[in-house]
């Protein structure tokens, strides 16, 4: 029986089942979780984590590191809104927001990859510069949108779910079939685990990893959009501290900071443990300064149970 | 009585039995030797004996006492030291401070460095051991740290030392040195495990002898006398293997890869040769002759600052494994753990890195072609494992190594396949299958190299042999050339003379 318990857990899908049962557990336990209302606004509540998640997965897949998510996505937002307004043009403003997150990836990238910096400091640097820009661009304020229309973006549904929604869940599919099925997918993991024998197979290691950031940059232009949107306005203070959310959700979801070990699914059910937590404690009315302690020890839980599974596999 | 007893040690992983009911004695002052092939299950027991794996059946008594350790940190302890194949020193720190790692003399936290190298030092020298201890350990060559690490189990005051091949990266000058060593803890009483898949060194220096093939004792023998080399091997492999070289003289045709004038940062000499299509081309020298060196500028593993390569007649101009690749040169390089395998991903995947790219379309992967290539090769080089989805890492070193050649035999258009130490570390069937696959590869029309530190290997396989010395192509000698002295000669520098190292 233990054993059996043993096996469920520190197998491959254990992390899954964990999830199974905290969801029945907290559906049965929180009065007013299992609604459709509560459904969404959970969903919603962790779209701009996930989205990012999605290609941080990637990063700390290849042994990377990005610190500067969280101003790219706030900077990202700062140029759709002030691009819309100038150009009058909604979808000008999103290309030109999408177009400044995958230029400031890919500055990442080639100073990472090229250059031989620390992917950690560069990052570092760069989430400050960009913090900067965003905060030059605005004076420090926030900036309104003219259009309604780009409300709508937040704000429209289909099949009764919201868009943002839906733009995470294909870039769940989108990122999750990048990984398993396509050679950019496993020559990132291969990158992490084992960066140098993989540039001796063949592996163009540099441009691999530029695309990594590049491509996180990117993502984080669609999350900033979404996320300004949500929020009618260009916040240049937005997303502060995002890239702990989404590097936790990524640990949380069993992918290996040493690199070579990401599973989409397991992300998936990484941004959602986490949104489940704040989203049971906002309900069980938990003061938030109690919630900082509660999504540590889940962080730190999680990556006991990892390590558990790793020595069960027999590996070091 | 022995003082060192393996009383039926069991031992399963997922998938694999790798040691079943083995039982066998070591006595006190002995040099005995673990021999099998790769999966037979020596490096499982070494792990159980050093505590890093736990046996799920049997016991290990020293001197009488169960030994039941919980880390290696108990092994240590009861004095049981296994010495690596992998040096577990750290490079930024002298040898004294390795050498005291976790003991260092100290007051209030300070480190007594005076006292440190004093009681290093005469422990070494007591010994006999003769290194300068105040050396960075990463200034020392790969012999050098072997001795530090041996150094550390005569610091502990080790009762039962066990070496797992150690002499896969010495010169022959080093391993003297090492073999000297062990002789003087023989006589000390210290009771060795000496794991070697070289058979002459076993006789050399061995007592006694186990044979593990398949997880069970094939064989044990508590005295050499009378015990051929042959009967050693065919208790390893379970049959008789007449001929371990097995050549087959074939057709060279034309200049398949020319090397011209290439040189450096770590190859200063400009160093030129060819290789004809079926032709297997040796690359003899001692330790840090330069050979890896050239083969890695040859693959563009390391950047080129002169000279130029051409396959069959058309100038390579990348300088990136990623161009070699792509012009049909590939390598397996000589250090598998940092070098070859990609860790933490399966044997699948490890085979497929490079070869995907011909049948993946706009970068989608071709999963049954994937699956299908993985299958062929692990059963083409009879890879021991009991799964394509097994992380590459639990698996032995020779099996690791035919997982790269799997690699690099998928690939599609290789016409210069270069393997640096192909058999290192790997056992005498394996090896056999290993020269017949490179036969049958140069019957095809591939330009074969071979670096290799073991000259009979070279002369067993090769049709030419190359020797570097000092970081310069030195001699070229024709099959009908090959002897022993003629080679160690131009292998050697000016300063010592062939016969030091043959004899």
């Amino acid at each position: 029986m233990t054993d059996q318990l043993k096996k469920l857990l520190l197998g491959e899908q254990g992390l899954v089942v964990i999830f199974i049962v905290a969801f029945a557990l907290v559906s049965l336990l929180v009065p007013n979780f299992l609604t459709d209302r509560n459904m969404l606004g959970l969903l919603q509540s962790v779209v701009t984590v996930g989205i990012v998640a999605c290609t941080m997965m990637f990063c700390l897949a290849a042994r990377d590191f990005d610190l500067s998510v969280g101003s790219i996505v706030a900077f990202a937002g700062m140029v759709a809104v002030m691009a819309s307004n100038y150009i009058g043009s909604i979808l000008l403003g999103l290309v030109a927001a999408i177009a400044c997150g995958a230029f400031v990836g890919f500055i990442n990238g080639v100073v990472i990859a090229k250059f031989r910096i620390n992917a950690l400091i560069t990052t570092l640097a760069t989430m400050q510069i960009v913090r900067g820009l965003a905060l030059i661009a605005s004076d420090g304020r926030a900036v309104g949108i003219n259009s309604p229309d780009f409300y709508q973006l937040a704000l429209s549904k289909f099949l009764g779910i919201p868009t943002p929604i839906w733009v995470l869940a294909v870039l769940f599919g989108i990122f999750g079939f990048v990984l398993n099925r396509t050679v950019f997918g496993k020559n990132t993991l291969a990158i992490g685990g084992n960066p140098e024998a993989s540039r001796l197979a063949g592996v163009n290691v540099d441009r691999t990893r530029i695309w990594i950031f590049a491509l996180q940059g990117v993502v984080c232009g669609i999350a900033g959009i979404l996320l300004a949107s949500r929020i009618t306005s260009g916040q240049p203070n937005a997303a502060v501290g995002l890239e702990l959310s989404v590097i936790s959700a990524c640990v949380l979801g069993g992918v290996s900071l040493a690199g070579g070990r990401a599973t989409m699914s397991g992300v998936i059910v990484g941004v959602l443990i986490m949104g489940i937590a704040e989203n049971a404690m906002n309900l069980l009315n938990i003061p938030a300064f109690y919630q900082y302690i509660v999504r540590g020890v889940i962080l730190l839980l999680a990556v006991l149970l990892d390590n558990l599974r790793s020595s069960a596999l027999g590996r070091r | 009585m022995s003082f060192l007893d393996f009383s039926r040690i069991t031992k399963t992983y997922p998938g694999v039995k790798a040691l079943s009911d083995v039982s066998f004695g070591v006595a006190r002052g002995a040099v005995h030797g673990l021999m099998g092939e790769n999966g037979a299950g020596k490096s499982t027991l070494i792990k159980i004996l050093s505590g890093d794996q736990h046996a799920d059946a049997g016991e290990i008594r020293i001197d009488g006492k169960v030994q039941a350790y919980s880390s290696t940190r108990d092994a240590f302890d009861n004095g049981v030291i296994v010495i690596h194949q992998e040096l577990q020193l750290v490079p930024e720190l002298t040898v004294a401070e390795n050498l005291s790692l976790g003991r260092f003399p100290a007051s209030a936290g300070i480190i007594a460095g005076r006292r440190m190298l004093d009681e290093v030092g005469a422990k070494l020298k007591s010994a006999g051991i003769d290194i300068d201890i105040s050396r960075k350990v990463k200034t020392l060559s790969i012999g050098e740290r072997q001795m530090v690490e041996i150094a550390k189990a005569v610091m502990l005051d080790a009762r039962v030392i066990a070496l797992d091949e150690p002499t896969s990266s010495l010169s022959s000058r080093e391993s003297e040195i090492l073999f000297a060593l062990i002789d003087r803890l023989r006589a000390e009483g210290k009771v060795i495990i000496y794991v070697s898949h070289r058979l002459d060194e076993v006789f050399r220096l061995c007592d006694s002898l186990t044979v593990l093939r398949d997880g069970k004792l094939a064989a044990h023998h508590t005295s050499l006398e009378g015990v051929t080399r042959d009967q050693v091997v065919a208790e390893m492999v379970g049959r008789e293997i007449s001929d371990i070289w097995g050549f087959r003289p074939r057709k060279s045709g034309d200049v398949r890869l020319k090397v011209d004038a290439v040189s450096g940062a770590k190859l200063k000499t400009p160093a030129s040769f060819e290789a004809r299509a079926g032709e297997i081309v040796g690359f003899f020298g001692l330790i840090g002759a330069g050979r890896s060196e050239l083969m890695r500028l040859v693959f563009g593993a390391d950047p080129r600052s002169g000279g130029a390569i051409s396959v069959d007649g058309k100038v390579v101009h990348a300088t990136d494994p990623h161009g070699a690749i792509r012009a049909g040169i590939v390598l397996c390089s000589e250090d598998r753990k940092h070098d070859g395998i990609i860790q933490g991903r399966s044997i699948e995947e490890n085979i497929n890195i490079s070869s995907r790219r011909h049948h993946a379309r706009f970068g989608v992967l071709n999963r049954a072609n994937e699956i299908a290539t993985a299958e062929t090769f692990i059963k083409k080089l009879k890879v021991r494992t009991p799964s394509r989805k097994q992380d590459i890492i639990n698996l032995s070193g020779g099996n690791q190594q035919k997982v790269i050649l799997g690699r690099w035999l998928s690939e599609q258009g290789v016409r210069v396949l270069i393997v640096d130490e192909p058999t290192r570390g790997i056992d005498v069937g394996a090896k056999s299958e290993i020269y017949e696959l490179l036969y049958q590869l140069a019957e095809d029309g591939m330009a074969i190299i071979v670096v290799s530190s073991e000259l009979p290997e070279v002369m067993g396989i090769c049709d030419r042999i190359l020797v570097m010395c000092g970081g310069r192509i030195g001699a070229e000698l024709t099959r009908d050339q090959f002897a022993e002295k003629t080679i160690l000669a131009a292998a050697l520098p000016d300063t010592k003379t062939p016969d030091a190292i043959a004899s």
